[in-house]
């Protein structure tokens, strides 16, 4: 059996289902939306049907096929340029005569169309009954009526389609006649057009004499014939004197005149009921009094539940990352300085894993915000908006894109489209990134819990958005009493009835989201760690200035002789030895180790070169000593990091009860050993206090300044500190220089970079050790200025380019990145010189 | 003769006229705002936009739209 190769373009209004019917249709993941312009891109997507491969193009989701969008547009200009061989247009068909209306448009235009009835079950359940039959007949084309929400009559569409492939069904396009005066224009018109020298061979005559009637500026602007024109001009003047408005106005009319007669014979409405209960939410909903609060009380409890409930999960994810960079680790030798060990574990684990930890926050958000525009509400708080944003000089409907914008400014850029006025685009899409977008959040939320108590985390989060909201609508208000003086649009707008959500489209779309992120993770932001990470690794420090070696030494020398000190302690001979030879022995030992596998000879060889010396000074007179020194020690160093691990790993707070139990049984065990061997237990402890930590520390402190010096000399160190000066006025400093490099790539790079930057995964891991690292080196102060940073300053890349897509110029997305810059700067200094004024950090 | 603006809500109104520009009264007749077509205001509170019924479409109207469309 040969296959045979269509293209189907699925078309409708939004709202129809549309999105729907094409998933039902290729199985292809897409988000269903409920309100008007979620579908801009085109997407397409394969099925099989009988002898036929089926490509389906879902077009966006459009009321007519005019000039006035971008999305009407794109869909005519795929109809007439790419020719698919049918069209099928979703039609609504509890709002039949507005869906109609596209239809008819699709059939000016002369396309095999077949048209959908979806939702016929919430049309008969109000009262609507259809002759589909006579309908049809009507119409000239098929009718196949659909329940897309439950996969209800795809079957049947596609049988349809492919009998009108196979020319088993005929397609014959009504004509409306558009009354004799109209008529005889456009005869005329069609004529003229009919001649060679215009002849426009993909479209049809007749449809374009209707355009220029219309006054359509892109057909025009392809006609482009001077004496067509002006005859299209005496036309219409002609046309305008007998019916005294322009022909457009009458030519729609004529079309709803159409489609009323139409369904005056075939749709009956068995009942009266004007008020439907989307009528009787939005009574509540959109009220003057109520409808702003319950705005705004949504709005908080969407952040709300993006903080709190993504915590756990959360945790989970820190756990397996810091699991997984311990078995990677454990790939080399401890002293290892294996540049790959050091790209694996401190630039990919890192950075990406330090991004997905995020992703419940970020599933949870988009979570919230499907669930918002799906069940149609998005559409109400563009209504409830439009006051507030007329005040600003923006439209209603600006609002929507900016509430995208919480979400990710690149979509919400894009979601633009749905403004008319190029001025209120502009507008909005410029102070767009001034909505907080998702990827900002894993900065606030790694700062927040490190400055700011548990009870204003998030009240805290809060108030960053608002900043960002408030300082959107000056920024608004500038701009539209600068650069684009002049008046908004009015307010027109469909509202979408309320739907209850389905599950499966919340989900489609929070996974698509997430997948997204995922996807950024993986690429994206896994090659800018990677280069990231060798800007702060390269070039190395061959020299150092600092005499580390010596400082180690010294280190080294104060802890044997606190060692010497504990003879006394331990009931032996002033000058005697032994510990010190037995202590001195296992620390060459370790460090011998480290540079071996525990498979290798030499790591074993170690080991047994240090315990015949522990064995041989245990054979001295006073070796019992040693011996139960080294074994009581092994004891409490267990018993010490069985209750570390273990508050570690839960988490726990100093007054938290299981820390209190945890507590209780360490002492417990120390009791014990104290029982048994009081004096050497005494000595240990003197010992692990006045000897052991204070090295470990110091040893900890010289590393780490040790690499500090390294991270000064990278690459990422030097911009930084280049930057310094800037960023001083704003109390930051040049590792937050440094790290803000990243974020340019993509804003939610910070926290990895920030991590790098201060060393955090090596022994310590999460979240909760940069915290600790944060709030040790700056102020609650330093940190609120951050997030106002983080917040103001420059789009990310992604949004740098899709703004020069959508501007279609350089020019405004370079003024976006600078004045947002500037303008971060500016605030960000004032708050941290007005700060420290007032003696705050 | 009236703007739609003064009509107050569950009323039931013809639309006369829109005074707008040409491309503004274009979009408006699109979405089926023409001569002669049936409205019912749903909702109308004193200031900000309101709701009307167009048969089963549901539009959301800015005040000054409303004050643009002449009704009887």
């Amino acid at each position: 059996m040969i296959t045979r190769k269509i293209t189907v373009a699925l078309a409708g209004n939004p709202n129809s289902g549309k999105t729907t019917v094409f998933n039902n249709l290729t199985g292809a993941r897409q988000h269903v939306g409920n309100y008007p312009g979620v579908t801009v891109e085109k997407k397409a997507g394969l099925c099989k049907h009988g002898a036929f491969e089926i490509n389906v193009v879902d077009l966006p989701g459009t009321y007519s096929l005019t000039a006035y969008s971008v999305e009407e547009m794109v869909a005519r200009d795929f109809i007439i340029k790419d020719k698919p061989d049918i069209v099928v247009d979703i039609i609504d068909a509890s709002n039949l005569e507005r869906n109609l209306y596209l239809a008819v448009q699709f059939m000016e235009l002369g396309v095999p169309l077949i048209l959908v009835f979806n939702m016929s079950d919430l049309a008969r359940s109000r009262g609507i009954e259809f002759d589909l039959k006579k309908l049809s007949e009507l119409l000239g084309s098929p009718i196949v009526p659909m329940v897309a929400q439950k996969n209800r009559g795809t079957p049947a569409l596609l049988d349809t389609i492919v009998a009108m492939a196979d020319g088993k069904i005929h397609f014959k396009p009504v004509r409306i006649n558009y009354g004799r005066e109209i008529e005889k224009e456009l005869d005329h018109l069609e004529q003229l057009l009919g001649d060679k020298k215009y002849h426009h061979h993909k479209y049809h005559p007749r449809w374009l004499a209707l355009k220029l009637l219309e006054d359509d500026r892109q057909i025009k602007e392809l006609v482009n014939a001077p004496e067509i024109l002006e005859a299209v001009n005496r036309s219409a003047m002609h046309l305008e004197k007998i019916f005294g408005d322009h022909p457009e106005i009458i030519i729609s009319d004529k079309r709803y005149g159409f489609i009323s007669g139409a369904c005056q014979e075939t749709v009956r409405s068995t009942v009266q009921a004007r008020y439907t209960s989307s009528d009787l939410v939005d009574a509540v909903v959109t009220n003057r009094l109520l409808g702003f609060p319950i705005f705004l009380g949504l709005m908080y409890l969407v952040f709300q539940l993006t903080f709190t409930l993504g915590e756990a999960p959360m945790h989970w994810i820190e756990r397996f990352f810091s699991w997984l960079s311990g078995q990677i680790s454990f790939l080399w030798p401890a002293a290892t300085t294996s540049p790959l060990k050091s790209l694996l574990v401190d630039g990919i684990i890192g950075g990406v894993g330090g991004v997905i930890v995020f992703l419940p926050n970020i599933l949870l958000l988009f979570l919230a915000i499907a669930l918002l525009e799906d069940s149609g509400y998005m559409a109400r708080a563009a209504f409830i908006m439009d006051r507030l944003m007329h005040k600003i000089g923006l439209h209603g409907k600006s609002f929507i894109p900016m509430l995208i914008g919480f979400g990710c400014s690149v979509p919400a850029v894009m979601a633009t489209r749905m403004l008319e006025n190029k001025r209120d685009r502009l507008t909005t899409m410029l102070i767009i990134p001034l909505m907080s977008c998702g990827a900002r959040l894993p900065i606030y939320a790694l700062i927040i819990p490190a400055f700011f108590p548990r009870v204003w985390h998030g009240p805290m989060l809060w108030i960053i958005y608002l900043i960002g909201i408030v300082l959107a609508v000056l920024a608004a208000r500038v701009l539209r009493s600068t650069l684009f003086k002049g008046l908004s649009a009015p307010f027109v707008m469909e509202l979408p009835p309320y739907r209850v959500p389905t599950l499966k489209g919340i989900l489609i779309h929070m996974w698509e989201r997430g997948w997204l992120y995922l996807k950024k993770a993986g690429t994206v932001i896994l090659g800018i760690s990677i280069v990231l990470w060798a800007m702060t690794s390269y070039p190395r420090k061959e020299v150092y200035d600092t005499d580390y070696d010596t400082m180690m030494t010294r280190a080294e020398d104060n802890y044997y002789s606190a060692v010497i000190k504990l003879n006394s302690r331990l009931g032996l001979p002033p000058e005697a030895t032994l510990i010190k030879q037995a202590l001195q022995a296992e620390m060459t030992t370790a460090r011998k180790q480290a540079r071996f596998y525990s498979r290798d000879r030499e790591y074993r060889e170690a080991e047994r070169f240090k315990d015949s010396i522990v064995v041989g000074l245990e054979n001295t007179p006073e070796g019992g000593i040693l011996s139960e020194f080294l074994e009581v020690r092994d004891m409490v160093t267990r018993a010490r990091n069985t209750f570390d691990n273990a508050v570690n790993e839960g988490r726990l707070k100093p007054d938290a009860p299981a820390y209190l139990l945890l507590k209780s049984n360490l002492n417990i065990t120390l009791a014990e050993i104290e029982y048994k061997q009081p004096q050497i237990y005494r000595g240990v402890v003197t010992y692990m206090d006045s000897a052991w930590i204070p090295y470990e520390k110091t040893v900890k402190e010289i590393n780490r300044q040790k690499q500090g010096e390294a991270l000064t000399a990278s690459v990422a160190g030097r911009i930084g500190h280049f930057l310094e000066p800037v960023l001083r006025p704003m109390g930051f400093d040049w590792r937050i220089g440094t790290a803000l490099i990243g974020a340019f790539a993509a804003k939610e790079v910070f926290v990895a970079q920030m991590g790098i930057v201060f060393s955090v995964g090596d022994d310590e891991d999460g979240p909760e050790a940069l915290r600790d690292k944060l709030r040790k080196n700056y102020t609650p102060l330093v940190a609120f200025c951050i997030m106002l940073f983080m917040l103001i300053s420059m789009p990310c890349l992604a949004t740098l380019a899709v703004v020069r897509r959508e501007s279609n110029s350089w020019k405004w997305a370079l003024f976006q990145l600078g004045g947002l810059t500037l303008l971060a700067f500016l605030i960000t200094m004032l708050v941290y010189q007005a700060g420290r004024f007032l003696g705050i950090g | 003769m009236m703007p739609l603006s003064m009509v107050a809500a569950g009323k039931k109104v013809k639309l006369l006229t829109v005074n707008a520009g040409r491309g503004l009264k274009a979009r408006l007749a699109n979405m089926g705002l023409v001569p002669g077509v049936e409205l019912e205001v749903i909702s109308n509170s004193r200031r900000g936009p309101f709701i009307v019924a167009m048969k089963e479409t549901r539009l959301l109207l800015g005040r000054g739209m409303a004050h643009k469309i002449e009704v009887e």
